[in-house]
């Protein structure tokens, strides 16, 4: 790949380059275009995002070097949070379960909007309902979409899907308490719920393929998998790529989930990073081990960033 | 066109400006001292109109001190988050087991001066005092309650079942038969245990304190005892030879509460003044309700697991306000148990807005000061008390324990993982488990210490 310097030619090779364009010399804020109206009205944005992302990210940073509970002084320990995460067996209960909830994820939940998407998208009449059908999960309340799903999945013979195995002589299943069903329960769940928001994202990005090609592709006799394969799913490969990173994202940080259905149970068999973090945090005798939660959090961060980079490098040449 | 973009940006800072401005408060100057004190939240309107009464009291007889009312309720979670975010009200109240950790810590404000003046001070049960004093006797937080564990049921099911209600079991091997005979008759669980946010290390503790072990020895773990397996062998043999403990098998405070007041639950393990929790919030039927106490096994060491709740201030008060704290914490919590005014007061305005009276609690003076209150009180009583007296008549006389205190929750979630395993593999090793969760509390100590 390469890249195309559109600058204006100064018409000078010796002299600064910046001298010939637009705007004022000097800083590069001035030098941007619009000044000090522009910065002005980025001031409530660059306020917002600095004092409620960014300063806490920097305090969590210094925090992961601290031992410190929020009221009392704050003491520096170096890493010994880092050693104290690393020493926890925990840990590592959680780091599996985390990647065995994105790979279930990964490969039940992924392809799902995208199927459900391509197949809306091939309705004639009343897509917008499904549309709105679709997406009616994601505005659910989180919460009420958790204490439903709990009903559903009531381990009773009275239990919603309980009862519909008891139609095909099947169950009763103890879906969250049972340590071979718990994590595919939670992610059903969790699929349910966000799915409809990347439906709309596909949907939105299949509007954009150029009919031409589907109807150049008919006419050379290609069939309903052959333009699937050949036309849609390269033309969706950016929006794909992109979505595929931020469900692992998403999925290496789920919290609410094993948090509402089973507070990590049973038998820690669905605790997650960020419920591990949360327990350094907020359920122990030290009134809060804030030091290690940073921890923990930073180390998570920096995995996932650099798992993002890796990823956006690799796939540098399919996204473009 | 500029002179407009220049209008737009100054008025965009000024609203900037004014929105931060906004953010500020810093109180009115009156010249008076403000505290903001705990109110129960989910209250019926008839009680908070009771509790604002109270407060207007207080601010007739201490002019200087302007009271505000913040809803809160303790759960481990949300406390830790509002202490270490200065959100928590200037007065609040916590359980026995967080208080030796907060003081030691400083996470709560030191009123040693002005508890030393309280004229009950002395009369403390030294057992109950120490849940809010530091080592060197000052008192950092104030007993308001106490309690010992006891053993729940429902008399329905169990009159269901056969079994006679007036006559609840009194030893482990009766629990474990009348559960079976619950379960068989009624399909519901006829024995449940909380099991999470280290409610189940909890409960676990209750059993094998009341079986004669202990879960420490002064900074030492000592989770693989007999007693330790006793409880876990039986629990192995209610849920998976006997099925006498339900289908919903992961239960926190709340949710067995919840489950026992809707019938769901034949007997259960929790405080003993669990009864407030049960009808207010969870809708209990009073005629299902029966409290026994716990039964402890024939040995020296056997004993109740007690609790209870100390009201502490805020770290972030001033001395002022410390003061004045203290003073709200002796009107509204203490006077009721030490006045025969304020003890009536106080239960008039409970019946009247149909808050329980009466529901058993523990001495935190004497059992003298306990009984002579009890009496002021007598005609106001609204809860069953013929059905907990298989608990009233027994409880002082039993030996109460106290939580143990190294890294309590650390240990309590090391044993939940336990019973939880107990009862979703039908094939854990109780060996295998004890050995890990051996290991895991001891190194939660250690790092604790």
């Amino acid at each position: 790949m390469t890249t195309t310097d559109t600058r204006p030619d100064t018409g000078s090779r010796t002299g600064p380059r910046t001298a010939a364009r637009p705007g004022r010399p000097g800083s590069a804020l001035a030098r941007a275009r619009g000044g000090l109206p522009t910065l002005v009205f980025l001031a409530p944005m660059l306020i917002v995002f600095g004092v409620f992302s960014w300063l806490p990210i920097g305090r969590a940073v210094v925090m992961s070097f601290q031992r410190t509970n929020l009221v009392t002084d704050p003491v520096f320990v170096g890493f010994a949070n880092f050693q104290q995460v690393f020493a926890d067996p925990l840990l590592w209960t959680a780091v599996q379960n985390t990647g065995y909830f994105a790979l279930l994820a990964l490969v039940f939940g992924y392809p799902v909007p995208l199927v459900a998407a391509i197949l809306m998208s091939e309705v004639r009449r009343l897509r917008g309902l499904f549309s709105a059908l679709a997406y009616l999960p994601v505005v659910v309340p989180p919460v009420v979409a958790v204490l439903l799903w709990k009903l559903f999945y009531d381990a009773g013979e009275d239990g919603v899907f309980n009862t519909v195995l008891a139609w095909f002589g099947l169950g009763p299943v103890a879906w969250l308490q049972d340590s071979g069903a718990v994590m595919p329960s939670l992610v059903l769940e969790a699929t349910w719920a966000a799915a409809g928001g990347t439906v709309i994202i596909y949907l939105a990005a299949l509007v954009g393929v150029d009919p031409s090609l589907y109807e150049a592709a008919e006419i050379d006799g290609a069939g309903v998998w052959r333009k699937l394969w050949h036309i849609t799913l390269p033309q969706l490969r950016g929006v794909l790529l992109i979505t595929f990173i931020l469900q692992i994202i998403g999925t290496a940080q789920v919290f609410l989930e094993p948090f509402l259905f089973t507070d990590g149970g049973p038998a820690n068999r669905t605790l997650t990073l960020l419920l591990l973090i949360y327990r350094y945090a907020f359920t122990n005798s030290l009134g809060g081990d804030y030091g290690a939660a940073a921890a923990l959090s930073l180390m998570l961060a920096v995995v996932l960033a650099a798992f993002s980079m890796l990823y956006f490098r690799l796939t540098r040449s399919w996204s473009s | 066109m500029q002179t407009s973009r220049t209008a737009a940006a100054t008025a965009a800072a000024a609203l900037a400006a004014l929105a931060l401005a906004a953010c500020t408060d810093d109180g009115p100057d009156d010249g008076k001292t403000h505290i903001t004190v705990t109110i129960d939240a989910g209250l019926e309107q008839d009680a908070i109109d009771a509790f604002n009464a109270r407060v207007a009291q207080f601010e007739d007889a201490n002019p200087d001190i302007d009271v505000e009312t913040q809803e809160y309720t303790w759960t481990a979670g949300t406390f830790t988050a509002q202490l270490a975010g200065g959100t928590l009200p200037d007065v609040f109240v916590i359980p026995f087991t967080d208080g030796r950790g907060l003081i030691e810590r400083g996470q709560i404000a030191d009123i040693g001066d002005y508890t030393a003046d309280l004229p009950y001070r002395d009369a403390f049960n030294p057992n109950i005092a120490a849940a809010g004093e530091d080592a060197d006797g000052n008192m950092w937080a104030i007993p308001i309650s106490a309690y010992g564990q006891g053993l729940h049921y429902n008399r329905t099911l169990f009159e269901a079942a056969g079994l006679d209600p007036d006559a609840p079991p009194t030893t482990w091997a009766e629990v474990q038969a009348a559960a079976k005979q619950i379960s068989e008759a009624t399909g519901e669980a006829g024995y449940a245990v909380m099991t999470n946010d280290n409610t189940g290390g909890w409960i676990l503790t209750t059993v094998v304190n009341a079986l004669g072990g202990r879960t420490e020895d002064g900074g030492t773990a000592t989770i693989d005892t007999p007693q330790m397996r006793q409880a876990l062998e039986q629990l192995q043999a209610m849920r998976w030879e006997d099925d006498s403990m339900g289908d919903t098998l992961q239960y926190d405070w709340a949710g067995i509460n919840q489950d026992f007041a809707s019938g769901r639950i034949g007997m259960y393990v929790s405080g003993g003044g669990n009864y407030g929790n049960l009808f207010t919030q969870n809708g209990l039927n009073p005629d299902d309700y029966g409290l026994t106490v716990l039964p402890l096994a024939d040995s020296p060491d056997a004993g109740v697991l007690g609790g209870g709740t100390l009201a502490a201030v805020s770290p972030n008060a001033e001395p002022a306000e410390q003061e004045a704290a203290v003073a709200w914490i002796d009107f509204y919590y203490m006077e009721k148990l030490t006045d025969e005014a304020a003890a009536v007061a106080d239960a008039e305005v409970k019946a009247e807005t149909g808050q329980p009276v009466g529901a058993p609690e523990l001495p935190v003076f004497d059992k003298a000061t306990y009984d002579e209150q009890q009496g002021w009180i007598a005609e106001y009583v609204n809860v069953p008390v013929e059905q907990m007296a298989p608990y009233t008549s027994q409880v002082f006389d039993q030996p109460l324990l106290t939580e143990p205190v190294t890294a309590t929750q650390e240990v309590y979630g090391v044993l939940d993982t336990v019973v939880q395993t107990i009862l979703t593999d039908e094939n854990a090793d109780i060996d295998a488990l004890l050995e890990t969760a051996q290991a895991e509390a001891q190194a939660a100590m250690d790092a604790a210490a």
